[in-house]
């Protein structure tokens, strides 16, 4: 198997940020067994064209807009993923949307796909998630965990340093 | 009657361009830029470590990631004169190299070639044509007929099935599209396969700069590329000889398939030659730095004005006064307060958001000037002044594309071609071969470097007491890039980009002399306003940091459409 857990968003703009803030938080809190990667998209297109091709499975975690109140934690599978990004819901749709028409082209397109996001609070400027998204950060970050242990995955946390055990 | 036409493109990751025209005769008479620049730059770096600084800019923007982390070491070390050792240097240029050529591909195929290419003409081609033209002109291993035939079967396959995935949204039967099918298929050829060569130009970066996109191995002061030929955990030999094979791989492409293919589809749209002129004052920087301190270059930079290059000025260094001291940014049509020109370390960010005037204020971009003129920054600015300062690879390459396209058409096409929406496409193309062969010297140096034994990447930076101000300058795919910064007391007290399509896509200045976008649209012919696609084809010449979803809205008509600016 070959999983990619990608977060994808502009750090710069509070919780346009939390696909990248979610993949920080996974990095740090779990050892990632051989055969995922967890990636920070950031808010690259092409770039991300060789991380994504021939996967067995991705999972994009992205800011989203639906329409629904700000907070509201959005869950989607398979086909509604390109879609999602077709109909202009999250502010990366152009990179994503881009990439999975490249990937469908080359035929290269993820064997399965889901997607974990969240309605953003905020957009202003500002490098850190607005305190109602960093709760919203502790559900998406189990459901991928969750997700991940679907697929065959157990993630196990990554012991605290001795000093702070103490 | 004028008839107005609105292209709106909106994304959240670079901004927000707009561009109006207004149409008579079946040609644009006037013409309006407007735009949102990222301007919350300055107030998140407020206050900061200026050695983090680089972390934060290359998040500026989606596209071209590493050019505002390189821009942006370069500022801090220019405000601490600080030298760097100069594998370091070697290092970030072959960054810069590597980033430029994948950026350069992408843009030429992927987000603009299809405003030439008919996609859904290229299944009524002759497979076997198509390949005698294309191997009449080139020694691309993947031109031949089996190739081109299968790459035909392909698109027949997506076509029929409906699934069209990036070809779905194309100005496919367009009254402007010329190229006979057998081109189109070529161009097709090599679309597809610069989607895998420009994977290479990515591993290039990969390799140098730990991870793309966002690169982690700048610092301030130098790079974090420890080097020891006898570990398997650093920059070693193997690792050296893998980015080798990288270089050249991409020199194949780009000198085989890119630059040839500028002449071949050319060579049908040689009326684009004659429109998109616009601004004929040049600006570019020097790049490709071979010491320390930024004084010795091997690609120069300089300005030309008024399209004459026997008029080149150069811009010798990192500190010439003649850039630093020509740059000033005016809000008289911007929604800010103030409207006299200010240079950048003096820049200030005060909103003063009014609706769109065509004669006022109907912009977020500033209107940047170089000694007071509005100046074109890109690959044919890039180009047009390291051909006048007699730089001996760009004169070669631009020999070859100007003289297979003289060729193909039957008749002499000089430099002059160049002053247009066409040449832009071709200088890009002439700069990506430039930028192979300058990958190869920076790698042979770098190798040569460390087999002296050198191997320092790092001069360990020390913020003096007071005050002081730097600017960082890079030659980007876009063109001229460069970051002030203000520093008091080891803290960034002003943070200001500006950023190469800020010079292009600005709007009219203090004088109220329209910015290099407007110029450059005056007199572009439009078929079919519903269909703008001419408007698209100068624009994305430009090579705008918008690939993106935009709305066409006609005024007259009151209804929206939607068109993919792909």
């Amino acid at each position: 198997m070959s999983v990619l857990v990608l977060g994808v968003g502009n750090i710069l703009l509070t919780d346009e940020g939390i696909g990248v803030r979610v993949v920080e938080a996974i990095e740090q809190r779990y050892k990632i067994p051989s055969g995922i990667d967890v990636v920070d998209g950031g808010t690259a297109g092409m770039e991300l064209l060789e991380t994504m091709s021939r996967r067995d499975h991705v999972i994009i975690v992205d800011a989203v807009n639906t329409g629904a109140v700000p907070g509201t934690v959005v869950e989607l599978r398979g086909d509604e993923v390109p879609a999602l990004f077709r109909t202009r819901i999250s502010p990366h749709q152009l990179g994503i949307s881009d990439l999975l028409g490249v990937l469908t082209v080359t035929g290269e397109m993820p064997k399965q796909m889901s997607l974990f996001g969240a309605v953003p609070f905020s957009l202003e400027t500002g490098v850190d998630l607005t305190e109602a998204m960093q709760e919203r950060l502790e559900t998406i970050v189990t459901c991928v965990v969750a997700e991940l242990q679907q697929l065959g995955y157990d993630l196990t946390p990554i012991e605290p340093p001795l000093s702070e055990a103490v | 009657m004028a008839k107005r036409i609105v292209v709106d493109p909106v994304t959240r990751i670079e901004g927000h361009l707009r561009v109006d025209v207004e149409v008579e005769n079946g040609q644009v008479s006037k013409a309006w830029s407007s735009g949102q620049a990222w301007r919350g730059i300055e107030k998140i770096l407020e206050g900061r470590d200026p050695l983090d600084a680089w972390v934060f800019t290359q998040r500026i923007c989606g596209v071209c990631t590493t050019v505002h982390a390189i821009a942006s070491v370069r500022a801090v070390e220019n405000a601490l004169q600080l030298e760097i050792p100069t594998n370091a240097q070697f290092i970030r240029n072959l960054i810069v190299g590597a980033h430029a050529i994948h950026d350069h591909i992408v843009h030429f195929y992927h987000l603009s070639a299809l405003d030439w290419v008919d996609i859904t003409s290229a299944i009524k081609a002759d497979p076997k044509k198509a390949a005698e033209l294309a191997e009449s002109l080139s020694t691309w291993k993947l031109n031949g007929v089996h190739e081109l035939t299968a790459v035909q079967e392909k698109l027949k396959g997506f076509v029929n099935s409906g699934q069209l995935g990036i070809f779905a949204n194309g100005y496919w039967g367009h009254d402007a599209m010329k190229l006979p099918p057998e081109v189109n298929l070529i161009a097709a050829a090599h679309y597809l396969q610069a989607l895998e060569v420009q994977r290479d130009a990515n591993r290039l970066v990969t390799v140098l700069g730990g991870k793309t996109p966002h690169i982690q191995n700048l610092a301030v002061g130098g790079v974090t590329n420890s080097i020891n030929l006898d570990s398997q955990a650093v920059l070693n030999m193997e690792r050296l000889v893998y980015i080798k094979d990288l270089i050249d791989k991409l020199e194949d492409f780009v000198k085989n398939a890119y630059l040839l293919d500028l002449a071949v589809i050319g060579a049908h749209y040689t009326d684009w030659a004659g429109y998109g002129k616009g601004i004929t004052d040049y600006l570019c920087v020097p790049e490709m730095p071979l010491d320390g301190k930024g004084e010795k270059f091997n690609m120069p930079g300089g300005y030309i004005s008024n399209g004459d290059l026997s008029t080149f000025k150069p811009i010798t260094g990192f500190n010439d006064p003649y850039f630093i001291e020509g740059v000033a940014e005016s809000t008289k049509h911007s929604w800010y307060h103030g409207d006299m020109p200010l240079h950048p370390w003096k820049g200030e960010t005060e909103p003063n958001y009014d609706d769109f005037n065509d004669e006022g204020q109907y912009s977020w971009i500033k209107s940047p000037t170089f000694h007071g003129k509005p100046a074109q920054v890109g690959p044919l600015a890039n180009v047009l002044c390291m051909a006048a300062a007699g730089h001996e690879p760009t004169k070669k390459y631009l020999g070859v594309l100007t003289d297979t396209l003289s060729s193909l058409v039957g008749s002499p096409i000089g430099i002059d071609a160049l002053h247009s929406t066409l040449g832009r496409h071709a200088a890009r193309a002439v700069r990506c071969a430039v930028l192979v062969d300058e990958l190869k010297v920076q790698w042979q140096m770098l190798v040569n470097n460390i087999g002296k034994g050198d191997t320092d990447i790092y001069n360990r930076p020390v913020f003096p007491k007071g005050e002081i101000q730097g600017v960082g300058i890079h030659e980007a795919p876009r063109g001229v890039l460069s970051h002030w910064v203000v520093i008091d007391d080891g803290k960034i007290k002003n943070y200001q980009a500006v950023v190469p399509s800020t010079w292009n896509a600005g709007p009219r200045n203090a004088e109220d002399v329209p910015g290099p976008y407007e110029a450059s649209l005056m007199g572009n012919p439009i078929a079919n306003p519903d269909r703008p696609l001419e408007v698209l084809r100068t624009v994305h010449s430009f090579d705008p940091c918008i690939a993106c979803a935009i709305h066409l809205m006609d005024t007259e008509q009151n209804e929206i459409v939607k068109v993919r600016a792909l």
